[in-house]
C-alpha cells in the first residue's frame, strides 16, 4: 500500500470519515459540471427535494454541444438547444457560477479551469467526464465520475470511493525534437496498455516531466484515463507555481506565499512508498501515431503497423477487429496513410502551446487537396490569445478553418463529425469505432503538430522532417 | 434540515441474487461509446438508451441484443476491460434499460464500475477461463439459466459453479441495499462541513 505520496496525502486530508461498506466518504474541493452528464443529476435531486450543498464548489461550463460555427440561439439542433436551455436553468435555480458561449470565459471545462485558476494543487477535483485527469497536472486528485454520481457531489460535496493503488510512472531525459508530450502518454498508453492502470492512480515524474510546461503536463494526465488510471498527477513545483500566479482565482498576497507551502510540502516523499513503479527513457519516444481501434495501438511513425504475430496473444483479437475496421494492412508503414479530415483541438491539445506547435508546421506551407483542416481552440480565452498572436492567420493563410471552442469532432456531439468511412488524422484522445460521428470513421491519434504536417502532406508524415527546415 | 432527514429515508434495495437466461458479448476493451454512441447522449433524461444499446455495432448484424434468442436474458457475460473510454452513465443505464439486471466479466474500467454501483447493477469477475465456458454455455444453449449469487460470490448453473470476486464495499453496499450512496452521503452533512472548514484550501 503507497504511504507518503502526493495521492495519500490529498486523499487523507478529504476523507470524512468511512462509510458502513468500507469505503471512504471523500470531499470533493471543486466540482465541474457541463451538459452532458449533469441535468439528470438535477433531476434526481429534484426528485428527493434536495438542494445543492456547497453551490461555490461547483463551476459550470457549456462544452460537448457548442456548434463550431455559427454559435447564436437558439442552436441550429434542438436538442443542443434543449440541452444548453436545461444547463441554464439548473445553474440559475442552483446558484452555481456558469462561464456561457460569449462570456469571454467559455470552453472545454478541462481547459477552462486550470486557465482561471480553479485548478490547484491538493485539490479534489470531480467532473462527469473521464477527461477529469487533466487537472492531476497541478498535483490535484482528480477523477471522472457518471451522472448519479456528480448527482451525489451536488447533493453531499463528497463521493463513496475506495482508494486506489498508486503507480510511480516515471520518464527520464529529454524529448527529441518533434516530440511532444501527446507522445509521451501514447507510448506510455501503448507500454502498459489501456487496461494497465485499472485501480491506480498514476504519478508521472522524472526529469522529463521536470522540464515540461504545463500545458503539457496536461496532456500527459488527461489521457491516464486512456491507459486504464482514473486518475493521474504530477507533484507541483515552481513550474506549477509560475503558470498559478495571478490568475483569477489564484492566491494574492500574503496568501500566496501560504500557498507554496502548502502546495510544496504536498509532493510526495522522497522514501514514498509506491504500490508499483515503472521507468521510460525519453529517448525510446518517437512521434507516436494510433493504427488501431485502442489507444493502446500506438507505434512510431516510422514503424509498420504491427502483424498478428508479434502481438501478445491477448491482444491479437483486438487487433484483428482494428485490422478489419481500419483496413490499415499489417506490416505496412504508418507513414503514407492518406488522410481525409485533419482536427486540431479538444481537452487533450486545444491549449495555446497546442496551436503554437502546430502553426510553426504550418507557417508558410498550405493544406493538401482535399484535405478539410480545422482548429478549435480549447476555450474563448485560448481563441483570443491565439488570435492577438496571429495564429488564427497562419492557420487560415495555410488553408485551415478557424473555428469557435468546444469539444467539435473529439466526440462529435455537434456538427462537427466524420462521414463515412473518412480517416482523420486528430489530436484527441480516443480512436474507438464511431467515435468520431461516423460509425464506421476512422480516427488517428497524434500530437497537434503531427496532425498539422498530415494536413500539408495529405497523409500521415514524420513531423521531424517537417520542422527540420 | 427537512430535505436531509427525508433523504437519508430513501433506501435503495437490496442486492443478494439475481437469477435469469444470460447473453454472452464476446470481446475485450469493449468501451462506452460503442455501448452508445455519443449522438444519443443529446438528451437530458436516460429514457429510450435501452432501444439504442450496441446500435452501431448491432447495424452490422448477427449481435446478441438482437438474437431471438436471447431476448429477455437478464445476465450479461463479458471479457477484459468493458466499459474503457467516456464516464458516461448513460452506457450502463442503456445496458440496464435494455433489461441487464447483472454483469459478468473478467474485468471492468474503473468508472463503468462506480456508475453501475451507484445504479444497483452489480458487475462481478470470473477468471478468463470460468467467463468463456459461461459464454460457451450460453451459445450452446441459450435457455441456460443463470444465478449470480452476491452473498455466497458464485455463478451457478446445472451443475456448474465458479467463484467470482466483487470488492468488499461494493458488495456490502449491494447487499445492505444502499448502493444509493446519496442520502447517506448527504446525512453527515455536519462531519461534511468539519472536513471543509479544515482545508489548508486558500483562495477560494
Amino acid at each position: 500500500m503507497s504511504q507518503g505520496t502526493l495521492f495519500d496525502k490529498v486523499w487523507d486530508l478529504h476523507t470524512v470519515g468511512v462509510l458502513p461498506s468500507g469505503q471512504t466518504q471523500l470531499f470533493i474541493g471543486l466540482h465541474l459540471i457541463h451538459e452532458v452528464t449533469s441535468p439528470q443529476a438535477f433531476s434526481m435531486l429534484r426528485e428527493r427535494g434536495l438542494t445543492v450543498l456547497f453551490p461555490e464548489r461547483t463551476v459550470a461550463t457549456v462544452d460537448h454541444i457548442v456548434p463550431t460555427e455559427n454559435q447564436s440561439r437558439p442552436f441550429a439542433d434542438p436538442l443542443a438547444e434543449a440541452m444548453m436551455q436545461e444547463l441554464e436553468k439548473n445553474v440559475e435555480q442552483n446558484g452555481i457560477r456558469f462561464y456561457s458561449v460569449g462570456s469571454g470565459n467559455q470552453g472545454i471545462v478541462h481547459v477552462i479551469a486550470p486557465e482561471q485558476g480553479f485548478t490547484q494543487p491538493g485539490m479534489t477535483i470531480a467532473c462527469g467526464d473521464s477527461h477529469t485527469s487533466t487537472h492531476g497536472a497541478f498535483g490535484a486528485i482528480a477523477f471522472g465520475i457518471g451522472t448519479s454520481q456528480v448527482r451525489d457531489v451536488l447533493a453531499s460535496q463528497t463521493l463513496a470511493l475506495a482508494k486506489l493503488k498508486v503507480r510511480r510512472v516515471e520518464v527520464n531525459g529529454s524529448l527529441n525534437p518533434g516530440v511532444y508530450a501527446k507522445d509521451v502518454i501514447l507510448h506510455i498508453i501503448r507500454k502498459l496498455g489501456v487496461k494497465g492502470g485499472v485501480g491506480y492512480a498514476y504519478e508521472f515524474a522524472g526529469t522529463t516531466f521536470d522540464q515540461l510546461g504545463m500545458e503539457e503536463r496536461m496532456t500527459v494526465c488527461n489521457m491516464a484515463i486512456e491507459g486504464g488510471a482514473r486518475c493521474g498527477y504530477v507533484n507541483p513545483d515552481q513550474i506549477t507555481f509560475d503558470y498559478l500566479k495571478g490568475r483569477d482565482f489564484a492566491p494574492t498576497g500574503s496568501d500566496w506565499e501560504k500557498a507554496i507551502q502548502w502546495w510544496t510540502s504536498l509532493r510526495s516523499d522522497t522514501d514514498a512508498q509506491y504500490d508499483d513503479i515503472v521507468t521510460f527513457d525519453a529517448a525510446d519516444i518517437a512521434p507516436t501515431v494510433t493504427w488501431g481501434i485502442t489507444p493502446s495501438q500506438g507505434i512510431g511513425v516510422d514503424e509498420a503497423v504491427p502483424t498478428a504475430d508479434t502481438l501478445p496473444a491477448s491482444e491479437q483479437p483486438i487487433a484483428q477487429e482494428a485490422y478489419e475496421y481500419m483496413d490499415l494492412e499489417p506490416g505496412a508503414l504508418i507513414q503514407g496513410t492518406k488522410i481525409d479530415v485533419c482536427f486540431i483541438g479538444s481537452c487533450t491539445n486545444g491549449r495555446i502551446s497546442d496551436l503554437r506547435e502546430a502553426a510553426k508546421v504550418a507557417q508558410g506551407r498550405h493544406v493538401a487537396q482535399g484535405i478539410k483542416a480545422f482548429v478549435v481552440p480549447g476555450s474563448e480565452r485560448v481563441k483570443q490569445q491565439a488570435e492577438e498572436e496571429g495564429l488564427d492567420q497562419v492557420f487560415r493563410a495555410a488553408g485551415f478553418e478557424w473555428r469557435e471552442p468546444g469539444c467539435s469532432m473529439c466526440l462529435a456531439m455537434n456538427p462537427d463529425k466524420l462521414q463515412g468511412r473518412q480517416i482523420s488524422a486528430s489530436s484527441s484522445n480516443r480512436n474507438f469505432k464511431g467515435r468520431q460521428g461516423s460509425a464506421s470513421g476512422r480516427t488517428l491519434l497524434m500530437s497537434p503538430a503531427m496532425v498539422a504536417a498530415a494536413a500539408i502532406a495529405g497523409q500521415v508524415t514524420d513531423v521531424r522532417e517537417l520542422i527540420a527546415h | 434540515m427537512g430535505s436531509e432527514i427525508q433523504s437519508s429515508e430513501i433506501q435503495s434495495s437490496e442486492i443478494k441474487k439475481l437469477t435469469g437466461r444470460g447473453i454472452p458479448l464476446v470481446g475485450n476493451d469493449i468501451d462506452t461509446d460503442r455501448i452508445i454512441p455519443a449522438r444519443f447522449l443529446k438528451a437530458i433524461t436516460f429514457d429510450g438508451l435501452g432501444e439504442q444499446v450496441f446500435v452501431d455495432d448491432r447495424a452490422q448484424g448477427q449481435h446478441p441484443f438482437d438474437q431471438p434468442q436471447y431476448q429477455g436474458a437478464t445476465v450479461l457475460a463479458v471479457n477484459n476491460n468493458f466499459g474503457c473510454g467516456s464516464s458516461r452513465e448513460h452506457a450502463p443505464q442503456a445496458i440496464a434499460r435494455w433489461g441487464i439486471q447483472a454483469i459478468v466479466g473478467e474485468s471492468f474500467a474503473e468508472i463503468f464500475l462506480g456508475n453501475c454501483l451507484a445504479m444497483g447493477l452489480p458487475c462481478v469477475t470470473a477468471t478468463p477461463a470460468e467467463v468463456a465456458q459461461i459464454q460457451q454455455q450460453l451459445l450452446s444453449d441459450p435457455q441456460t439459466v443463470l444465478t449470480v449469487d452476491l452473498e455466497a460470490l458464485q455463478v451457478r448453473y446445472g451443475n456448474f459453479t465458479t467463484p467470482i470476486t466483487l470488492g468488499d464495499g461494493p458488495r456490502q453496499m449491494l447487499l445492505s441495499g444502499t448502493w444509493d450512496a446519496c442520502g447517506q452521503l448527504r446525512a453527515r452533512a455536519s462531519a461534511i462541513r468539519e472536513t471543509a472548514g479544515r482545508l489548508p484550501y486558500i483562495a477560494w
